[in-house]
């Protein structure tokens, strides 16, 4: 990692420049993350960093990998609250640059020949710094999509014994199996004879979502509980069409109100409107 | 090996099944039963399998031989109270229950066959029971 | 990645499938397996030991708990006999064939049930058939 033996280890010239590279450094992080971090947490944190680089670029194996687990932290720490994967790489990236300027002040040609091999290693510190950051963003948006999950298949009421299922948002499997298992679940507990599932919000339909809807569909209706599918939208009803997708005998209506009207119909109920005045 | 016992309330017999059931069960219920729509004349068959916590493809297909049967005898039958597990797990199983009309609970089911007391609330107590969903074959 | 708890049990009679459902559904609900996936694989156990039963002219089931490729928990089943074993496996696999009673559902649907389903028989030989589901 460090240059040959007549120049001056990158080690000992950060040590020597630590006061203005690492002051230079803090400010280049301050700058990128805009007060979301007081100066102190950025110091404290790039103060260990810093002192972890010199050890590591020592030959100091375990102050390598402490490196390695401190930056994981912060990029973990980083992804969560909301950094963007620029900002959080630039925290690394910074250390190159303000080294260099340092550098650049002080003419010192044997430092210019060690920044190239100190620069890669900043690289690679940066990258591994970006793998756990992307890792610990993917880890929020799965948590974020279980916590939908358990929100988005509310089960209402329309009417007496007429329960309205409103998917919204795209249908995965996972979904698909708990929209179902949830809405049978309901028609046990309210003693539901009508159910309409409406996919208003449902983006696209395809093979697979549509699959999904017929089981639903036939399970309910296994269980005493017929089923209405609503809110199939021109483009939907052309997708369905040109997938050949066969719904069978599923009842299916444009609106939630046209499905609503089906239902009391078949229970036999008409709404009259009062004469006015 | 255990015997489902079969009641009769008005014109409809009524089998609840409590038990797991042992394939010998299933078959001996379905004699049992032709032979009690027979000696009663009943005009409705109602298999409760609230309690019933695994329908397979050989029980489910006991459903659909018992409701044809029936049917030769002019008796309709209702499957009540199949929960959500069993629902799911016979959808994803590919048998659909052709011809068995199902209800959610007992009281439902009553209902549907014409048996029940008239049902109070907005839906109107004067008319007609309303057929349930009857069951296609599936895709 | 499996760790056989060796719960083995004899496939003898129809009064054994009732046993081989009660067992699979402790082990399953053990396992920690949602009710509904319980369910599947206690339907799918409950088509296999009948067919273990009625076509292998008996055998065994064990019971495993395990664990799948992607570290998720879960309950492994493996059915046996020394019965006439498959002929044609592929079309045994296919929806709606059956080669003695009931509908046929037998093998496809307890694929159909379950997250891993293999099988592997020659004629004459036996049929041995594994399963497994894991927890979600």
């Amino acid at each position: 990692m460090t240059g040959g033996a007549d120049d001056t280890p990158i080690a000992e010239l950060l040590r020597s420049w630590r006061e203005p590279v690492l002051g230079r450094w803090i400010e280049l992080v301050g700058e990128t993350v805009h007060g979301r971090l007081s100066e102190a947490e950025v110091r404290s944190e790039l103060t260990e960093l810093y002192g972890l680089v010199e050890r590591a670029l020592e030959g100091d194996t375990a102050a390598g990998d402490e490196l390695r687990a401190a930056l994981a932290e912060i990029s973990r720490g980083r992804a969560r609250h909301g950094f963007s994967p620029t900002e959080t790489a630039v925290g690394v990236f910074a250390l190159k640059q303000s080294l260099y300027e340092q550098i650049r002040m002080t003419r010192d040609q044997r430092a210019y020949s060690e920044l190239i091999d100190f620069s890669s290693y900043v690289d690679e510190l940066g990258l591994a710094t970006f793998e756990t950051y992307a890792a610990a963003r993917e880890q929020v948006i799965a948590d974020q999509a279980d916590q939908l999950l358990e929100l988005s298949t509310p089960v209402v009421r329309l009417w007496d014994r007429v329960l309205g299922v409103p998917l919204v948002g795209t249908l995965d499997s996972a979904r698909a199996q708990i929209a179902m298992e949830t809405l049978l679940q309901a028609l046990v507990t309210t003693g539901a004879r009508y159910a309409v599932i409406d996919i208003t919000g449902v983006p696209a339909v395809d093979t697979e979502v549509a699959q999904h809807l017929m089981k639903t569909v036939m399970a309910a209706r296994l269980m005493g509980t017929h089923c209405v599918v609503s809110g199939i939208r021109p483009q939907i009803a052309q997708t369905i069409v040109a997938l050949g997708i066969e719904f069978g005998d599923i009842v299916t209506k444009a609106t939630l109100a046209d499905a609503l009207a089906y239902v009391l119909e078949r229970s036999g109920l008409r709404v009259v409107g009062e004469p006015e005045g | 090996m255990d015997r489902v016992p079969i009641l009769k309330i008005g014109d409809v017999l009524l089998v609840s099944i409590q038990t797991d059931l042992q394939d010998q069960t299933v078959l001996a219920l379905q004699e049992d039963l032709s032979e009690r729509i027979v000696a009663t004349g009943a005009h409705g068959v109602i298999i409760d399998i609230t309690a019933v916590d695994v329908v397979d493809s050989f029980i489910g297909r006991m459903f659909a031989t018992i409701a044809s049967m029936s049917r030769l005898m002019d008796a309709e039958t209702v499957v009540v109270g199949m929960r959500p597990a069993v629902a799911i797990t016979l959808v994803e199983l590919g048998l659909s229950l052709g011809g068995v009309r199902t209800a959610l609970d007992l009281e439902e089911g009553m209902r549907l066959l014409g048996a029940g007391l008239p049902h109070a609330g907005p839906a109107g107590s004067a008319r007609p029971a309303r057929p349930g969903p009857a069951l296609a074959d599936g895709p | 990645m499996t760790t056989p708890s060796g719960e083995e049990m004899p496939i003898a009679s129809s009064d054994d499938v009732v046993r081989v459902r009660q067992v699979v559904r402790a082990a399953a609900a053990a396992a920690g397996l949602s009710l509904v996936d319980q369910t599947k694989l206690v339907t799918a156990a409950s088509e296999l030991a009948r067919n273990t039963y009625a076509h292998g002219g008996g055998g065994a089931m064990r019971v495993e708990r395990a664990t799948g490729e992607d570290g998720r928990k879960g309950v492994r089943l493996v059915f046996t006999d020394e019965g006439p074993g498959i002929a044609d496996v592929d079309r045994a696999l296919s929806e709606g064939w059956s080669s003695g009673t009931g509908l046929g559902l037998g093998l496809p649907g307890a694929r159909q049930l379950c997250d891993e389903f293999g099988l592997r028989s020659e004629a004459g030989g036996g049929t041995t058939v594994t399963v497994a589901k894991w927890t979600r």
